[in-house]
């Protein structure tokens, strides 16, 4: 097999990319490392023997505040968002494929969700709150305040994905006879699936991850990301390394399950 | 009957999405309009109609010295962000030859964006601190006696850690403007004598421009609501105007957030809005 040779710009920028790979994922491996730090060890290199101190500290609840419960509700609070961005922006991507009165208002609302500073519209969301008199609670207010950042992604998406699709595909289904529920069931919905599943891994891990919006809309009890930040100012101890190597490994763990759906899906596909 | 049902079908599916964007976005910041009005004092806040909240925020001195700090950081992180992504992203559209591989390098780059920001700001402590890995390096090497103070709780912390969180929403827009580019394009470019340096000029850059639009706007309006990176990675040394509202926010002092987010807010829709003009969203998806 013949190839064009590399030219020496090729071997410049593949330098370079490697040299951003190296920086997007150093420092993460430093946490990593530091996280097996021995018992008397501090925050910073060397390593002062290996353990298991810190992961074992973790979930005794006295040390850190309350880690367990933290991670339950960011858990829950995910899987609610994940579920609600895919139902949400599936119907307003159907909606936008026709022409409706204002449909470029609500765009352009959508793409409001996306830039306006994450601090405004926790503090917004949190005075209206106080101001009707509902208690803030990590399912309503956060929930709420979490959709308005994961459902702009979920909408674009959508929005891309119908971009591309032939409506061939739902006229040949009619014409065979098939109803509209038929023809989403059986025709659309397949097509579009991996894109569902991609919009819900944006909704769980912008949500699982997301902290700004939280801070006032989360009422008395913490999530994962707001234990975190708080834990950055007052432990001095590598349990903080031990908590963000568990929780970037269960991220890594959801990306990969998501990923391999996606591809086993494809490939079944491919076979049928 | 039936055709009542096609024609109300849209706007039952639309319906989810303005009523939870309305209630949870558009009557909040309506709502932070009001109360940027408002009185306060220790005990609660009380309706009013007060423009002191403005005066406060835009008379004072420290509070113009914070609004040109966070410009500044916007500038700065926006002009890296640019040159990494559009390198970046000019390497694996144009230098990687198999879309498997395209596909593989690309999914490196996103995954650091799907995993916590807090995490990835605080793994930059064990490298830049006065006993991390650069300085115990550099001294190790005999390259300096002493550890260099200024690697963290700096603007160049609060800047690299920014560049380390935000680069990806920089990459991806301009990636996907490059894999729209037609490559005869580039291909008719070399067979008319340009050298690599004007097809990236004169072709590339050009195409791409929606692409670095579109990652603008992601940047700046992420660095502009930036308070913990700037909080932690500064030591408390810098300010940024979400810090500053986040302070007022914790001394439940809220009329005079509000009247820093509305002047934020004006501030960021401004700048959307000019890139607006540059790039049809619409028409990039």
């Amino acid at each position: 097999m013949e190839r064009e040779k590399r030219s020496p710009g090729f071997y410049l920028l593949a330098g370079f990319f490697g040299l951003f790979v190296l920086f997007l994922y150093g420092p993460l491996s430093a946490v990593f490392i530091l996280s097996f730090q021995g018992p008397q060890g501090g925050l910073t290199f060397p390593l002062n023997g290996v353990s298991l101190r810190w992961f074992q500290n973790l979930f005794e609840t006295q040390a850190v505040g309350d880690f367990g419960a933290s991670f339950g509700r960011s858990f829950a609070l995910g899987l609610m968002v994940m579920a609600g961005t895919v139902l949400v922006s599936l119907l307003a991507g159907l909606a936008f494929r026709r022409r409706f009165v204002g449909a470029t208002p609500l765009f352009y609302l959508t793409v409001a969700s996306l830039v306006v500073p994450s601090i405004i519209v926790s503090l917004g969301i949190g005075v209206l709150f106080q101001q009707i008199g509902w208690r803030p609670n990590w399912f309503s207010s956060g929930f709420g305040a979490h959709l308005t950042w994961t459902l702009p992604f979920g909408v674009l998406i959508m929005f891309a994905v119908f971009n591309r699709f032939s409506p061939s595909y739902e006229e040949a289904a009619r014409d065979l006879g098939a109803s509209n529920w038929q023809t989403f069931r059986h025709v659309v919905l397949p097509m579009i699936a991996p894109s569902l599943i991609g919009v819900g891994l944006f909704g769980f891990s912008l949500s699982y991850d997301e902290f700004a919006r939280t801070l006032m809309t989360s009422g008395s009890a913490n999530t994962l990301p707001l234990e975190i930040y708080g834990m950055t100012t007052n432990v001095t101890t590598p349990v903080l390394y031990a908590l963000g190597t568990v929780t970037t490994l269960f991220s890594f763990l959801v990306i990969l399950l998501t990923l391999s759906t996606i591809l086993w899906i494809n490939r079944r596909r491919v076979r049928a | 009957m039936n055709a009542l049902l096609a024609r109300a079908t849209p706007y039952l599916q639309a319906t989810p999405l303005l009523l939870i964007l309305g209630f949870f976005l558009a009557v909040p910041i309506l709502l932070l309009l009001v109360v940027s009005f408002w009185d306060y004092d220790f005990a609660g806040i009380y309706p009013d109609f007060l423009t002191l909240n403005y005066a406060e925020a835009l008379g004072s001195w420290v509070t113009w010295r914070i609004y040109a700090n966070t410009l500044k950081y916007a500038v700065i992180v926006w002009a890296i962000t640019a040159l990494v992504g559009f390198w970046v992203a000019y390497f694996l559209a144009f230098h990687v030859r198999t879309a498997t591989m395209q596909m593989v390098l690309f999914l490196i780059c996103t995954v650091p964006f799907l995993t916590s920001n807090i995490i990835r700001m605080i793994s930059w402590i064990p490298v830049l601190g006065r006993n991390g890995l650069i300085n115990s390096g550099l001294t190790g090497a005999g390259i300096i006696e002493q550890p260099i103070e200024w690697l963290l709780y700096s603007d160049f912390a609060v800047v690299l850690a920014m560049v380390h969180l935000y680069t990806l929403f920089m990459v991806t827009p301009i990636f996907n403007a490059m894999m729209r580019i037609d490559k005869s394009l580039v291909e008719a470019a070399r067979d008319a004598g340009a050298k690599d340096w004007q097809v990236i000029w004169n072709v590339v850059l050009p195409l791409a421009k929606p692409g670095i639009a579109i990652g603008t706007i992601f940047v700046v309006t992420l660095v502009m609501a930036d308070f913990s990176t700037v909080q932690v990675m500064s030591g408390g040394q810098s300010a940024s105007v979400a810090l500053m509202m986040r302070n007022q926010m914790s001394l439940l002092q809220y009329p005079a957030a509000a009247a820093n987010a509305i002047v934020l807010l004006v501030l960021v829709l401004l700048m959307v809005a000019g890139m607006l003009r540059i790039v049809d969203i619409r028409k990039e998806l």
